[in-house]
């Protein structure tokens, strides 16, 4: 590629073209089309099954778009699926944490296996309030609780693209507003964040994707 | 990567070591079975010293088949599965790595035990080296080859009782040589050719099975 003269101001990090995604012999969606810059947000929103967590794990590569194409920096994400993935977090709603392992061994062990460095871990804790928790096995927590847990891997792990399935999920008022302000403070830092919600995360001026939308 | 890898050996071994009724299924099933068969067979130790060995193999493809779901059930039930996609890190690798922590604490645990359980099948001495050395060379193949099956079928209903059924005859070649290696040393036979085909299926095993343990795994991730 071309090396620009000057920087454009907002080069998309990411971008869907025509992007179509098929589950089970059913089209979820077809010919999606958005783009986002560092600092974007996509809020995605939709009524139950209407492909909101099938699209995000579609964009975390788990799953093959029936057509279109899905471009990181400007090059096919699918090509080269090592390096988008090891750009991105996907936060499904299964929260990914070991029962058996208390809070911190289980974002130790997960920062360790995404590449962090272990610098990060107790302000990750201390993102979600979890410092009096990190010695408990994650079998005695709450479901909220779990939550937290699993959302403190993205302050641990520095990673650009955010995908998540519901983060607000369980989350009482205080610790919603810790996600929202770690949310504004990714994309301050030029990440960007998608995120499936039925609208208990308030995003800053996000790009919406309607799911239930009627097709273009 | 290799940070990645030894993270992901540390936590499994960690797990492991956390639920010890669940690691250690495997092998005390492996001796109560064994256990069974002097008092089934009776008080007759030239019988039990003629089927020992082939006994002893049985019953360790059948233990390891008990401990095979832990492989990646778990971590296909509670997400870890979809985060260990997104690591820096090759599924093949990973894959490997988990194998390796599963056949620490199932295969073994059965070399190590199987002194015993020769002593308790009445084999000759010479089988108190041979036992142990043709299940080292052996137990590895198991893990890996019902990996597949594991991964194969991660998801789907009944998943442990199908996987006995699609790994049982893949297991077959490890028995075969297996019994004959322990025999050939215990009858005098000679052995070198049973015991150097178990390190071939090994390796064999170790050089191939990550590739469709991955690719099973990435289907069952979609």
């Amino acid at each position: 590629m071309p090396a620009p003269d000057a920087t454009p101001p907002a080069a998309p990090l990411l971008e869907a073209a025509g992007l179509a995604c098929r589950r089970g012999g059913r089209l979820l969606l077809e010919a999606v089309d958005w783009r986002l810059a560092p600092g974007d947000a996509l809020l995605l929103k939709g009524a139950n099954g209407s492909g909101k967590s099938s699209l995000l794990r579609l964009l975390a590569g788990f799953l093959r778009p029936a057509g279109g194409r899905l471009l990181h920096g400007g090059r096919d994400a699918f090509a080269d699926l090592a390096r988008y993935r090891s750009a991105l977090h996907h936060l499904g709603y299964q929260d990914a944490l070991k029962p058996a392992l208390t809070v911190a061994e289980n974002l130790e062990a997960a920062a360790a296996l995404l590449g962090g460095g272990p610098g990060r871990l107790a302000p990750a804790l201390e993102t979600f309030a979890l410092g009096e928790l990190a010695a408990t096995p994650v079998r005695f927590l709450s479901s909220g609780q779990r939550r937290r847990a699993a959302l403190a891997r993205l302050a641990a792990v520095p990673r650009p693209i955010w995908l998540l399935d519901e983060p607000g999920i369980g989350l009482d008022r205080h610790n919603r507003d810790a996600l929202e302000a770690l949310i504004d403070r990714h994309r301050a830092e030029g990440g960007i964040a998608l995120v499936a919600s039925h609208g208990d995360v308030a995003l800053a001026r996000p790009l919406v994707l309607d799911l239930d939308g009627p097709p273009a | 990567m290799t940070d990645a890898l030894l993270a992901l050996v540390r936590r499994d071994l960690r797990l492991a070591w956390r639920s010890p009724a669940e690691t250690l299924l495997g092998v005390v099933f492996f001796l109560v079975a064994l256990a069974l068969f002097p008092l089934g067979v009776g008080a007759s130790p030239d019988i039990l010293a003629r089927i020992g060995a082939g006994v002893i193999w049985v019953l360790a493809l059948l233990a390891v088949l008990l401990t095979l779901d832990r492989l990646f059930q778990h971590d296909h039930e509670d997400g870890s599965l979809d985060l260990l996609l997104l690591a820096p890190l090759p599924l093949e690798l990973a894959v490997l790595g988990k194998c390796a922590v599963h056949w620490l604490t199932s295969g073994l645990l059965l070399v190590v035990a199987s002194p015993v359980l020769a002593l308790l099948m009445n084999l000759p001495p010479d089988a108190f080296w041979a036992l142990p050395l043709a299940l080292l060379l052996g137990t590895p193949s198991l893990t890996l080859i019902g990996a597949i099956g594991a991964a194969l079928l991660l998801g789907s209903r009944r998943g442990a009782v199908l996987t006995a059924l699609l790994v049982l005859p893949l297991y077959i070649p490890v028995l075969i040589f297996g019994v004959a290696a322990v025999d050939g040393v215990v009858l005098g036979l000679g052995a070198k050719a049973p015991f150097l085909i178990l390190g071939a299926i090994q390796l064999a095993a170790m050089a191939l099975a990550p590739w469709a343990i991955a690719a099973a795994l990435r289907l069952a991730s979609e």
